[in-house]
């Protein structure tokens, strides 16, 4: 275990050593540079090629790579060349509205899914299941963008209900401001996860074992609670670690739909400006957090059911 | 997002435009109420994100140049027709040379109480030339000012010396990134101005809030607080319809024609410029003949009706209608494809191709061009449109591509001239370099006669709708979305001095 761990360590590392390369050419091979994304009809090219060298950005890139690098490795992001300030800070700033709208749906997709998993896998194939299995399937083929647009349409501007977006509002003041992001996100993590929870319970419940358990007349309530859930829960922890996708890529939408100020609306916003340290900064916590996701949910997995660390 | 639903609205918007135009409400009607003290408005404005900065002299979005307006003023504004208007400068004159202005300072003071005087004007322009800063965005438009030779004359009047005499002078103190602070100003995180409102707190790319300046020069403000907040063109739209702001600047046609009741759309009519631009020295836009036969080709109407859902009234290939020194007699140039397909023929330009370079770099380009590629096709040329990146378009439009998308917000006609069409301009983007035009142009505006000096400039715009490489087809208007209980909001166009200004508005 412990040399499992250890060997997930260095890939993780390398992974980040790997990553942070890639961003870093992939962002150079962008048009344009930071200084280059101020020529508007305001900074003439003389004042551009000025701030060329302010920034530093007449540096060769391998330059640039080292010196964001060996100041990443003492824990030091970096400055924005847009806002002049750490990128730590816009890392910061960005990361708590994300957050939140993280939490909140997972709150509620977790036991959503899990519940309407195991309500459609104890009953395969019968009419609730074909039912739920529709409508989910239905949900998650609309993109986040639609469904955002038709649940402001009704719940904001025709009744009123809630409000249509972030602006102007704090979320300490009104809670309201999540309903509708979080129901945009639920849509399809909610159908990917109850249905591996589904798959789950259904393999499960085929499984030698609990085919036993039932033979040996364990009652129902508890054959799903103790013998069921955990293995069904397998495929189901696994996949809400691969829903850090599918959340991030539809947060990116409901951040820009509902002007939510988080960490995608950042990383946009740094690809667009070519603001390539605070692009870099983001994206090294974003892969941070997911190499952390993904081994905590190995961790669990293997605590619910431990043989699945040898059958890796 | 916006992107696609602004497509989506660009499909139904033919037929539609007739709607537009019956929807259509103008400018505020509602003088009739009562002022009303008090409350507090919530006005969004395009983002930047990081971008967005708190300095004054550093901003180039319509958001930092709202938020600088609240706080700080210039010495000279921009009116109605774009012909500078007294503000921290009261009165001001030359030496009959146009080359020494002397200005009177208004008495007013700053938000900490300090009075304005001489040396915080010497010291914002000198601010502003700080070659070590590049991105203090006026320093292009104020490099003929002699700040070595320029002194306080009193406390109350500054004389500024130029290199060259210039009779729009004032109106380049309008510009841009030249509002005044303090003396010593240094830390931008704590502006203080002399503007109707003071800073309270500022998050980037978020919102900037404002409480009123009460000892105000210019009546202090009806509303008691002011948010300048940040969201894209969706989420203002969602934001003044359902009520979490009182005014979205800067909103599309689309929106126009689907607001509800709820909010009226303020239009400055025909205030902006949609253009084409032809580079006149590339083929086959180096021949002149060539570069009429694709202004008589441009169905303005029909371009303006799809592009623009009828928001906006055709242009005259000319820069800046409705404001000072536009030549308003030249006829409209009407669609004559049989001339074009004549001109075009001698061209030898029948059955060729030519690359038109656009981008969704501003509502409408990629559109307009399609759009013009088949009024093109029906003289028998075939225009292909090649879309390049949205965030470097300004700068590629310089060098790519022999024909494409153009457009300009408001700005004193002399300015674009500077901007341009000068050999030396720094946004040249249809490369007319004409040593006779630039030296028509210098002369012209070293004319102190304010009459003499309007017909030279209508010599020179006569020549460049002629000549030049401009095809200005629409001139849209100037959309902005206020609640229907917000009063006062003037239908000017953008960058002059009643557009966006919250200290005359008010909550009925």
């Amino acid at each position: 275990m412990r040399s499992y761990a250890g060997q997930r360590a260095l890939l993780a590392v390398v992974q980040l050593a790997v990553l942070s390369v890639l961003v870093f050419v992939l962002t150079s091979l962008l048009p344009g540079d930071a200084a280059e994304m101020r020529f508007t009809e305001t900074l003439t090219p003389d004042q551009v090629a000025r701030l060329r060298g302010e920034l530093g950005l007449d540096q060769p890139a391998p330059e640039r790579f080292v010196h964001w690098l060996g100041n990443a490795l003492t824990g030091d992001l970096g400055t924005s060349l847009i806002s002049g300030g750490p990128v730590i800070d816009i890392v910061r700033d960005s990361i708590g509205a994300t957050l939140v709208l993280t939490v909140a749906t997972l709150a509620v997709v977790v036991p959503l899914a899990v519940a309407l998993g195991i309500v459609m896998g104890t009953r395969e194939n019968g009419r609730i299941d074909r039912a739920i299995t529709s409508v989910t399937l239905a949900l998650s083929a609309i993109p986040d963008f639609v469904i955002a647009v038709v649940l402001v349409a009704v719940f904001s501007l025709r009744l009123g209900w809630l409000p249509a977006t972030w602006v102007g509002g704090e979320l300490l003041a009104s809670p309201a401001l999540l309903v509708l992001p979080v129901a945009v996100l639920l849509g399809r993590t909610v159908c990917l996860l109850s249905r591996q929870v589904r798959a789950g319970t259904i393999n499960a419940l085929h499984a030698e074992y609990v085919v036993q358990a039932r033979r040996l007349g364990i009652p129902r309530r508890q054959l799903l609670l103790r013998h069921v859930l955990p293995n069904a829960a397998v495929p189901g922890v696994q996949e809400l670690a691969r829903t850090g996708d599918t959340l991030l890529g539809g947060v990116l939408v409901v951040e820009a739909i509902f002007a939510i100020p988080g960490f995608a609306t950042a990383l946009v916003d740094g690809v667009e400006t070519r603001d390539i340290p605070t692009v870099q900064g983001l994206t090294l916590v974003l892969a941070v957090a997911a190499l952390m996701i993904n081994l905590t949910a190995d961790l669990v997995c293997n605590r619910l059911v431990p043989r699945t660390a040898f059958l890796r | 997002m916006s992107e696609a639903l602004s497509r989506r609205g660009f499909l139904g918007v033919a037929g539609a435009a007739g709607l537009a135009a019956a929807t259509g409400c103008g400018a505020d009607e509602g003088v009739a109420a009562q002022p009303r003290q008090g409350g507090r408005l919530r006005a969004v404005y395009a983002g930047g994100g990081a971008k967005e900065v708190l300095d004054p002299h550093v901003q180039s979005l319509f958001v930092d140049i709202a938020r600088h307006k609240a706080i700080y003023e210039k010495l000279v504004e921009l009116g109605p027709d774009l012909k500078p208007v007294p503000r921290l400068a009261s009165t001001w004159e030359h030496d009959g040379t146009a080359t020494t202005w002397r200005f009177s300072l208004r008495d007013t003071s700053f938000h900490d109480g300090a009075k304005l005087v001489a040396e915080d004007v010497l010291f914002s322009l000198a601010r502003i030339a700080d070659p070590a800063v590049p991105e203090r965005v006026a320093q292009s438009s104020l490099a003929t000012l002699d700040l070595k030779r320029s002194k306080a004359l009193g406390p109350s009047t500054v004389e500024l010396v130029l290199t060259a005499p210039n009779a729009e002078f004032p109106a380049l103190l309008a510009g841009i990134g030249t509002q005044i602070v303090r003396d010593g100003f240094k830390d931008p995180a704590k502006p203080v101005g002399t503007g109707a409102f003071r800073h309270v707190s500022f998050e980037t790319g978020r919102s900037m809030v404002a409480s009123r300046y009460d000892d105000y020069w210019d009546k202090p403000a009806r509303i008691e607080e002011l948010h300048i907040l940040s969201a894209d063109a969706e989420a203002r739209a969602n934001a003044v319809q359902g009520g979490q702001a009182e005014y979205a600047n800067d909103m599309t046609a689309t929106f126009a024609r689907t607001a509800g009741k709820a909010v009226r759309v303020v239009a400055a009519k025909a205030s902006t410029m949609q253009a084409f631009v032809m580079k006149v020295d590339q083929p086959p836009f180096d021949n002149p003949e060539v570069r009429l036969a694709f202004k008589l080709l441009a169905d303005r109407q029909r371009l303006v009706d799809v592009v623009l859902a009828g928001r906006g009234e055709v242009g005259n290939d000319l820069f800046g209608k409705g404001y000072q020194y536009y030549p308003a007699d030249l006829p409209a140039r009407e669609r004559d494809v049989d001339r074009a397909k004549a001109l075009l023929a001698k061209a030898g330009l029948v059955g060729k191709e030519i690359e038109i370079f656009t981008a969704d770099a501003s509502a409408g380009f990629v559109e307009a061009a399609t759009l013009f590629a088949e009024q093109v096709a029906e003289a028998g040329v075939r225009l292909k449109v090649t879309t390049g990146s949205p965030q470097t378009y300004a700068k590629d439009l310089l060098t790519k591509g022999a024909i494409g998308n153009h457009r300009s917000g408001a700005m004193p006609i002399p300015q674009y001239f500077t901007d341009r069409l000068l050999s030396h301009s720094p946004f040249n983007v249809t490369h007319w370099r004409r040593p006779a035009f630039d030296a028509g142009f210098a002369a012209a505006r070293a004319v102190t006669s304010e009459e003499e000096r309007s017909s030279r400039y209508g010599v020179l715009q006569k020549t460049l709708r002629d000549e030049g490489g401009i095809l200005a087809w629409g001139l849209p208007d100037y959309l902005v979305a206020v609640s229907a209980k917000v009063q006062g909001v003037q239908a000017v166009p953008p960058n002059t001095l009643d557009q966006g200004r919250f200290d005359k508005v008010w909550l009925a």
